[in-house]
């Protein structure tokens, strides 16, 4: 065997090793989800009797369809507002020298690193006192906190490797620095905007500790705390397949949505902007 | 249409530096003015304060006539040539070229009439649905060189606009902006580091260093009467000469002989700064020297001869190097231009490194002893403490200068 194909043939079994790794789980999940309730502790990897029941019921519970939309208005409105706001002030961290902003970029990593579990108690109290508790807003302020300065962090970067004489190019054009930012480095910055977007709305999507302790109701229960909750049958049986279930279902926005944003995380963008 | 002025115009940054110092320059309507010195002069600064790019730290910088300091570039009516272009990556030709007019809400039909315009002046009809990614060097600098033209500005900045191209398409490209600036007539500043460009282009030539204007000029002014040590050396290819001489009376110390004082020289050299007797450094151009043999009348000049080391064909002339005793002048001046030409890494010689341009009808082989003749007419003269030029230029033949 030549180097190279023995180079190849080591890097395709690494590569199967990590699909494996990481679909077996997701693959048993699925096959548990098409189990009757009673099989579903079988011991066997292949469903018996295949079934659909299991997804007929979870869209029956009113638990779950409500989780459903709350996760995807809390983590959408969640995501838009980290989004928006940190492509402003990553923009000025990028382009502008003002005092204070290596003081803000430390700031920012230290949220990042700060223990959630530890603001979960002090926030429920608050949140009861101040009418938070249990609303959308009582989920979206946290997950802005946490997702703010991941998303100021990677978009700066963003940022600053647009070179700079296209907005200076585009200020001579007659642009406004607002029409420069919306016309050309928003557009430039594209597989950044989404690269964000869709790392902030894993965070949101994702979250079981702030979404168990600050809900209690389908006024706001995301889906990762109302799995926690599902009935089962009886008060003696397992809800398994009902959880397999809707584990199987919140994984299919996350999927849309990086399909979706797929072609526009694309490298070579600002590719022919100046002398390459 | 406009004319531009600069009055006392410095840039100091945060830190104290001053990249500007009280410039002062006038540029006429329609004038093609060229900002030329060696990396880090500030012509670069200078261009972009005209552009609104950079603040302007002290003086006034006028465009037509009105006081533009606080203006945003958009409200300067000017387009600037970017050196690495700036093009908007994820447009067209025709959306890069049409940005600004869409910007100002121009009705469509004018944009597409005046992009496809500007796109048949620079030969680019056929590239205007093409990305910038998919075009070659040239092309992209003639997209730049559109996104300007399109707007019809009242003044066009173009900072180093050729020096991402490669030598022939540079050369192609120079005479292409010639060719657009004549036409367009509009007033232009432009900046470069290279002084050919600066002699072929420029109606007027600004010399910078260090932040400081050294001479203005039209560029045959700046080749035949250059106001100091500086100018000389930067301007002209190869450069001048310079030698260590002597002025005692009436006659000039060479190294390579005694001569007197030629007559032209001998009514602008008491006209000017100094005079008298005192050591002076001599400024040689390459093309002042000839091959004896092939001189007919060589009363006007000096005879020598001289080893020469190294013989270069250009195939219509030669440069021929030789060596010259004689004490090695150094003033900070010519050290800089050694140093921006990276010459100061060479390793020195003794003596001075002389180089002369010579016809190709010339016998003249490398290695041998070889008779050399020079115009002194037209050496130049400076002082060794200042740098300044000896000579005052001829009476009606000095052009408006700016203060330096």
């Amino acid at each position: 065997m030549s180097v190279k194909a023995r180079q190849r043939s080591g890097w395709s079994l690494a590569f199967i090793v990590v699909v494996v790794v990481s679909l077996v789980p997701v693959f048993w999940l699925l096959m548990l989800s098409l189990k009757t309730p009673a099989s579903a502790t079988d011991g066997s990897f292949i469903p018996h009797h295949w079934t659909l029941d299991n997804y007929r019921d979870i869209f029956k519970q009113s638990v779950f369809t409500a989780a459903l939309r709350n996760s995807i208005g809390i983590g959408l409105i969640s995501t838009a507002l980290a989004v928006l706001l940190a492509s402003s002030a990553a923009y000025a961290i990028a382009r502008l020298d003002f005092p204070g902003k290596q003081t803000i970029l430390a700031v920012a990593l230290m949220v990042t690193l700060f223990p959630q579990v530890s603001l979960v108690g002090p926030l429920y109290n608050l949140w009861r006192q101040i009418g938070l508790f249990n609303t959308w807003p009582g989920l979206i302020i946290p997950y802005l906190t946490f997702a703010l300065p991941l998303a100021i962090y990677v978009l700066s970067t963003f940022f600053r490797e647009i070179p700079w004489e296209l907005e200076q190019a585009a200020q001579i054009d007659g642009a406004t620095p607002f029409q420069a930012f919306t016309k050309v480095i928003v557009p430039l910055a594209m597989p950044g905007l989404a690269t964000t977007f869709i790392i902030v709305f894993l965070i949101c999507w994702n979250d079981f500790v702030f979404a168990i302790s600050l809900t209690a109701t389908n006024a706001a229960m995301t889906v990762p705390a109302a799995i926690a909750q599902f009935p089962g049958v009886s008060q003696f049986t397992q809800p398994i397949g009902d959880i397999a279930a809707a584990a199987i279902v919140v994984t299919i926005p996350v999927m849309v949505l990086v399909l979706l944003f797929q072609r526009r995380i694309v490298a070579g963008l600002t590719a022919g902007a100046v002398k390459g | 249409m406009a004319e531009i002025a600069l009055e006392h115009v410095t840039k100091r940054y945060g830190d104290g530096f001053e990249a500007v110092k009280d410039l002062n320059l006038d540029v006429a309507d329609g004038e093609f003015m060229i900002l030329v010195g060696p990396s880090g002069c500030g012509k670069s600064t200078a261009l972009r304060m005209v552009a609104g790019l950079e603040d302007i730290t002290d003086g006034e910088l006028k465009i037509g006539g009105q006081v533009v300091n606080d203006k945003t570039p958009k409200d300067r009516d000017i387009a600037m040539v970017f050196q690495n272009y700036a093009l908007y990556p994820h447009m067209t030709v025709r959306e890069n070229m049409g940005f600004a007019l869409k910007l100002a809400k121009t009705p469509q039909e004018e944009i597409d009439k005046k992009v496809n315009e500007a796109a048949r002046i620079l030969d680019l009809e056929q590239h205007l649905e093409r990305k910038p990614a998919n075009l070659s060097g040239g092309q992209r600098q003639r997209v730049a060189m559109g996104r300007a033209i399109v707007r019809n500005p009242s003044v066009f900045l173009m900072d180093e606009p050729l020096s991402n191209l490669d030598a022939k398409l540079r050369v192609q490209m120079r005479t292409e902006i010639s060719r657009i600036q004549q036409r367009l007539e509009t007033t232009t500043i432009y900046v470069t580091h290279d002084q050919t460009e600066a002699l072929t282009l420029g109606d007027r030539i600004a010399v910078m260093r260090a932040g400081v204007l050294q001479q203005v000029g039209p560029p045959a002014e700046l080749y035949g009467h250059p106001k100091n040590l500086f100018v000389a050396g930067f301007i002209g290819s190869p450069s001048m000469n310079f030698l260590g001489g002597e002025i005692d009376g009436d006659s000039i110390q060479l190294p390579f002989g005694t001569l007197p004082i030629p007559d032209a020289l001998r009514g602008r050299l008491q006209s000017g700064p100094g005079g008298g007797r005192r050591g002076v450094i001599v400024g040689l151009r390459p093309e002042d020297f000839e091959d004896a043999s092939l001189v007919g009348d060589r009363s006007r000049g000096v005879t020598f001869t001289a080893k020469i080391d190294v013989l270069e064909s250009m195939g219509s002339e030669f440069y021929a190097y030789f060596n010259l005793e004689s004490e090695k002048v150094s003033s900070r001046e010519l050290e800089e231009l050694a140093h921006d030409a990276g010459a100061a890494d060479l390793p020195t010689q003794e003596g001075s490194q002389v180089v002369a341009r010579l016809e190709a009808a010339s016998q003249v082989r490398q290695g041998q002893e070889a008779e050399l003749w020079f115009n002194s007419e037209h050496l130049q003269l400076f002082d060794p403490e200042t740098g300044s030029t000896l000579l005052g230029t001829s009476g009606s033949e000095s052009a408006p200068t700016a203060t330096a």
